[in-house]
């Protein structure tokens, strides 16, 4: 396992607010980390961070074997090098089919000329098929994404993670919502991404992050006050204090 | 009948009751230049009626000038007379007494423009002590007008006399001015020109632009003459004025060779040369340097002779005056007033981009309420602020003392577009929340309707909207400085306006509950602030000072049915430059571009066209490196 | 290949062969009607109106494809309509100027010289504004090669150099629209100058006279116009249709509806953005370089703020997100303004007032605009769909 992201020292605040404070958080390839924290803890903003939405005050990011700095790039430029991210409020283009949502995120080359001049191949289609059978909209496909359910979005948003092919996966409060088999699933498809990649899940639910059965890091103030099983930060006083003795 | 044959007759012995200190014999003397007096020669006459130092002198000049002076057929005497019943009422000059005759035996004396222009300066001497204040300031204010030499005497004599301190002091600046230019020794003229410097009177600035006249002169040796500086001037232009000055050949232009060339066509050759071979401008010269070699014409003036024509005259700028120590001094005075200018130009602009800056703010701030409260762009702004300014016009219909009708008018127009507003906000605007884009396209179609609807009652021709009488004229602080009462009145106004709504948005509950709604609608409602009525109200204020904005913009430009539309782009670039959603930033964008246009239109004042083209292009620019505005909210509140 | 890609194109989208269809049998009745090639039931003028109208089509398409598809809502690409116009009305000018100037100096002795030449054609085309020199931007004004790359490149430069300004620095949504209608304001602000090198508020006139067809008459010149123009409209729906049908137009309808998740996607949203609205701009030029030699005259204005706001106005009542929806508009609020504004509609006498429409067309107009956002966001173009989908 090799280090695949790497933050130091990273803090932001907004108006005065320090969202992130010192932050210093570490991932390998492969590997799955939950993070929890209690609300304002700074969850939602770590993954701005990364994802190049939020730019730190200070700090470092570095990403990948060659080590480049996050910090400089685009988002789009971040997606590229591999970061995928589910959103906690799904977001689908409601006004696409769902094969077109599925196409839109799956991996090819992403310039202008490279998408005018783009012709659908067989792979591709297969892939759309198998991602679509593994999140279980194989019947949808041709449906706009917009008439969906809730839940049928949420999986649609994994979906699309996934076929990005990323190598870091954010993913915000994936159960939100779920029927407890639906959570089962959701746990199976993180775990199965987890083998081969980076993954990273925010969660409220204890349940849920127990299951996943990972490092834990909690979150509060913008800092990390924990880390460790989920046995070992439970128990740890000061989580205990902050979040779950509340 | 017989009482008139007497007075006749009276009259008739009149000249034996001649006294020493009469007019009429002076009078008689120059009898020729009197009756028929020209511009050139009635000099030295009025000089003789001045220096006589009679006390008639001046009535005389005066009825001389109005042509009611008559002199009599049979002997040439001259009497006062006016037209009256049964022919003319005669006065006699000096004694005053009065006497009818029959018009035929005078002959009434008409000088002709330019001598009773002479007259008027003759009389000036005597205007100036006349105990009547009125008749002194009028003589000071025609003396102002045309500085001449020959009145400093009577000038500087009626200084001392002078009652009235401001004609007084007056005066002693004319004196100055005189002195200044025509002054008898340099040390005078030098001291008078010192006490001008730094005088940014445009008077002044006359004086001394006038002292330091130059003409040009070109010479082969050493100037004799107060020397300015040596000119240089482009190429063709030295050898012009060189052509002009000195009797050089002048240059031939093309046009002059083609003429001459076709004039010299023989057989559809010149000079040997194939007519239709000379195209070009070296094949025509080569054809006519032929043709001047045969002398059939002038030669070229080569571009050798004009290098060394420029080589050898040198051309200077002299002064009119002769003496350097005058000019050298008017010249600091000179200098030290253009430097004051400078300073007074600076503040006047300012003034200018204070009194821009306070209409774009008025313009715009009921626009960056709704935009920035509501995120709803109003595309019908500009027409609600046409719509204030025709109330403003219509009330005035109605009431017609101007001070009363503005008055009324200001919370009419606040009403009337208040209700607009609203108006439009429930019918249309509140179904669009959320889709920006489609509520400036529907407002753009209200504000469509609305300028037709106002063209369709008030017709395409602009309204006045008079300003009362108090608000008329300038405060003026020195020639360059001034600013019109009504920009200073709308100044106060955009002042009063930012106290009054930091005052709502601050320090009351309906403040507070709109900057809820802002910050966090949902969580507004959840605390029983109803947030549709927060829009409306927000929506309504704004529209409401467009109202006023457009009664106040009324007062200084045309009301016309497409107003709305020349402030409504200035008005969102005023809203974005400065930031949305907070008032500071709306005086932050209104300054800067108020500012920036009087800087622009200053450096390039003959285009105003160009300047909006600059500013727009500037602005452009300017949102590239700060997409937010000046006053820019951060972080998650400003909610991207 | 070319040939089997589009005819599957074709059949994968009814709409776009039914437009096409259309669009050729209208061109074919108006060739048989006129006046040039058949019976003259449609008067020269009116076929000069019918060969305007395609060419506003083929910019409501274009303006369709950057805010209907892309969400960009571009308040000034009538600017680059007009700069389109612009270009080609110099090489117009230019080149008749240049015959009739010939023609006066052939009467000299002696041939002129060059520098004559483009003195005396200067001194015809700006004695109007007090100039007699040929300012830089005219530079290749005598070359109609040069002049028809200028259609295409100056257009294409503005919009790449705006729009890379703009979208670089994360401009959205109303404030683009502002930017925009600033750019075009600034635009025709300029051209207003005498100074600008165009003439001022003059623009260029005489643009119907094409040089080198003298003799030709004005009823052929313009079906030649038409017909050119609705060939632009035909390649010019083909290229959206083309552009919008594929994973580009997918690309570009999920920006429009969320930029910030295609960004997380991995999309760069910029050059998207970038492409379009300078692919558009381009399309817009060719627009205007058709346009104004069936209009005539070209003058600033044309390039006013109000007239790309129309532009919206169209794109907005026909339907958005169809290609065909903005013909619709264009065709339908065009030519119903002309009737209405021309006079020629019959005034509706109330009794106590008499209804000219004339004046009334407007506040029509505007009212309608405002219930078609509010009631039928989908325009015209949405009826349609109904209609198809109840069959």
């Amino acid at each position: 396992m090799s280090t695949l992201l790497e933050m130091s020292g990273v803090s932001v605040s907004f108006d005065g607010f320090k969202a992130i404070n010192n932050l210093s958080f570490q991932i390998g390839e492969p590997e799955m980390r939950a993070i929890i924290g209690p609300n304002g803890a700074g969850k939602t903003t770590f993954m701005d961070i990364i994802t190049g939405k939020t730019r730190p005050d200070e700090g470092r990011v570095i990403f990948g074997e060659k080590s480049m700095s996050l910090l400089g790039m685009s988002e789009s430029q971040i997606a590229r090098a591999g970061v995928g991210r589910k959103f906690q409020k799904p977001t689908v283009f409601e006004a696409q089919t769902v094969r077109e949502n599925f196409a839109l995120a799956l991996k090819n080359p992403r310039s202008p000329f490279d998408v005018l001049l783009h012709r659908k191949t067989p792979a591709g289609a297969d892939r759309i098929e198998a991602l679509a059978e593994q999140v279980g909209l194989s019947d949808q496909l041709p449906r706009m994404a917009g008439e969906l359910s809730h839940g049928q979005k949420q999986w649609l948003e994994i979906g699309m993670l996934l076929a990005q092919d990323p190598r870091l996966l954010l993913v915000d409060e994936p159960a939100a919502g779920m029927t407890p088999a639906e959570r089962e699933k959701t746990t199976d498809i993180l775990v199965a991404a987890a083998q081969k990649h980076a993954v990273v899940v925010v969660e409220h639910d204890m349940e849920f992050v127990r299951r996943l059965n990972c490092k834990v890091t909690v979150l509060n103030e913008g800092s990390v006050l924990a880390e460790g099983s989920l046995d070992h930060v439970t128990n740890n006083p000061d989580v205990i204090d902050v979040y779950l003795g509340r | 009948m017989l009482r008139a044959l007497l007075t006749v007759l009276t009259l008739l012995c009149l000249p034996a009751a001649v006294l020493a200190q009469d007019l009429q014999p002076l009078l008689q003397e120059n009898q020729a230049q009197i009756a028929k007096p020209s511009r050139k020669k009635v000099g030295p006459v009025l000089d003789a009626l001045v220096g006589s130092g009679l006390p008639q002198a001046q009535e005389f000049l005066e009825k001389w000038q109005g042509k009611e002076v008559y002199q009599r057929q049979e002997d040439g005497l001259f009497f006062y007379a006016v037209k009256g019943d049964g022919g003319l009422v005669l006065t006699d000059i000096d004694s005053g007494e009065t006497a009818t005759i029959d018009a035929k035996a005078m002959k009434q004396i008409k000088p002709n423009g330019g001598v009773r222009k002479a007259i008027g300066e003759a009389l000036v001497q005597f205007q100036l002590s006349s105990p009547d204040l009125t008749r002194r300031q009028e003589a000071v204010t025609a003396l102002a007008r045309n500085l001449d030499p020959a009145q400093l005497g009577a000038l500087e004599a009626s200084i001392s006399g002078e009652t009235d301190a401001a004609l007084k002091a007056r005066k002693e600046q004319l004196v100055t001015y005189l002195t200044a230019r025509f002054g008898d020794t340099p040390e005078t003229r030098i001291a008078a020109i010192n006490t001008l410097s730094g005088d940014i009177r445009v008077e002044t600035r006359a004086v001394l632009s006038q002292i330091l006249t130059t003409k040009t002169l070109s010479t082969q040796s050493q100037p004799d003459a107060n020397v300015a500086g040596t000119l240089s001037l482009p190429r063709e232009e030295a050898y012009a004025l060189l052509v002009e000055t000195q009797d050089l050949p002048a240059p031939l232009t093309n046009d002059v060779i083609r003429k001459a060339l076709e004039a010299n066509i023989e057989g559809g050759k010149v000079a040997g040369v194939s007519a239709a071979s000379l195209n070009t401008i070296a094949a025509r010269n080569t054809a006519y340097d032929a043709l001047a070699a045969s002398g059939k014409a002038p030669a070229r003036v080569s571009e050798s002779d004009i290098t060394q024509a420029l080589a050898t005259w040198t051309i200077y700028e002299v002064y009119e005056d002769p003496d350097p120590a005058v000019t050298a001094a008017a010249k600091a005075a000179q200098d030290a007033v253009n430097t004051k200018v400078a300073v007074s130009q600076t503040a006047d602009l300012a003034l200018d981009a204070l009194s821009l800056t306070s209409i774009y703010f008025l313009a715009a701030i009921g626009l960056a309420i709704t935009f920035g409260v509501m995120g709803v762009i109003n595309m019908a702004h500009g027409e609600f602020i046409m719509m204030g300014a025709y109330t403003g016009y219509v009330v005035q219909l109605f009431i017609p003392n101007y001070t009363v009708s503005l008055i009324v008018a200001l919370p009419l127009a606040f009403a009337v577009t208040f209700a607009a507003g609203v108006a439009m906000e429930r019918l249309v605007i509140r179904w669009l929340y959320n889709r920006p884009l489609e509520t400036l396209l529907a407002t753009f179609g209200v504000s469509i309707a609305l300028q037709q609807l106002a063209k369709n009652i008030f017709g395409t021709q602009a309204r006045p909207l008079t300003s009362p009488g108090w608000l008329d004229g300038a405060l003026v602080f020195n020639d360059v400085i001034q600013i019109s009462y009504i920009r200073i009145a709308i100044f106060v106004l955009a002042l009063l306006f930012l106290a009054l709504l930091l005052f709502i948005l601050k320090r009351t509950r309906l403040g507070l509950e709109t900057r809820a709604v802002t910050q966090n609608p949902r969580m507004a409602a959840s605390m029983g602030i109803n947030p549709d009525r927060i829009k409306m109200l927000t929506f309504g204020l704004g529209s409401g000072i467009a109202g006023i904005a457009g009664v106040a913009i009324g007062l200084y430009a045309k009301v016309t049915s497409e107003m709305g539309s020349d402030y409504i782009v200035q008005s969102f670039m005023t809203v974005v430059v400065g930031g949305v959603g907070n008032i500071w930033g709306t005086l932050a964008g209104a300054s800067m571009i108020g500012t920036l246009q009087k800087g622009i239109e200053w450096l390039n004042p003959s285009n105003t066209l160009a300047a909006q083209t600059y500013m727009i292009l500037f602005i452009i620019l300017f949102i590239q490196f700060r997409p937010k505005g000046i006053v820019a909210l951060k972080g998650r509140a400003a909610g991207d | 290949m070319t040939k089997a890609l589009s005819k599957t194109f074709l059949i994968r989208h009814p709409s776009t062969l039914w437009v096409l269809a259309s669009l050729g049998l209208f061109t074919l009745i108006v060739s048989v009607l006129s006046e040039a090639a058949g019976t003259g039931l449609i008067s020269t003028s009116f076929v000069k109106t019918l060969g305007k109208t395609l060419c506003l089509c083929l910019i409501a398409i274009a303006m369709d494809v950057v805010w209907g598809y892309c969400g960009i809502l571009s308040l000034g690409h009538f600017a680059f309509f007009g700069i389109g116009g612009y270009a080609i009305g110099m090489w117009l000018m230019y080149a008749r100027t240049e015959a009739i100037v010939a023609q006066n100096l052939s009467a000299n002795l002696i041939p002129p010289t060059d520098s004559e030449i483009s003195d005396a054609i200067a001194t015809q085309i700006f004695g109007v504004v007090g100039a007699s020199e040929f300012p830089a931007i005219w530079a290749f004004s005598h070359s109609l090669t040069l002049q028809l790359l200028m259609v295409l490149l100056v257009p294409g430069l503005l919009a790449l150099v705006f729009g890379w300004l703009a979208f670089r620095s994360r401009v959205t949504g109303v404030y683009l629209s502002i930017l925009t209608q600033a750019m075009t304001l600034a635009l025709a602000l300029y051209l207003f100058q005498n100074d600008s090198g165009l003439r001022g508020n003059n623009g260029l006139s005489g643009l119907q006279n094409i040089p080198g067809f003298e003799a030709t008459s004005q009823a052929v010149i313009s079906l030649a116009f038409f017909w050119a123009s609705a060939l632009a409209l035909a390649l010019g729906y083909l290229l959206f249709a083309w552009v919008t049908a594929g994973k580009m137009g997918s690309v570009i309808r999920a920006i429009r509806d969320d930029e910030a998740r295609v960004r997380f996607l991995g999309y760069q949203v910029e050059s998207y953005k970038l492409f379009v609205f300078t692919l558009t701009a381009v399309v817009s030029g060719i627009a205007g370089a058709l346009y104004y030699p069936q209009a005539g005259i070209i003058n600033p204005a044309e390039i006013a703020p109000i007239a790309s706001i129309y532009l919206a106005v169209w794109v907005a009542i026909g339907g958005r997100g169809k290609l065909y929806g903005a013909i619709i508009g264009a065709v339908f609020v065009s030519l119903l303004s002309s009737y209405f504004t021309g006079g020629s509609a019959p005034d509706i006498n109330l009794g106590f007032y008499v209804i000219k429409w004339t004046d009334w067309w407007l506040v029509l107009l505007g009212l309608s605009f405002v219930a078609v956002t509010l009631l039928f966001p989908g325009g015209i173009a949405s009826l349609f769909d109904k209609l198809a989908r109840k069959q």
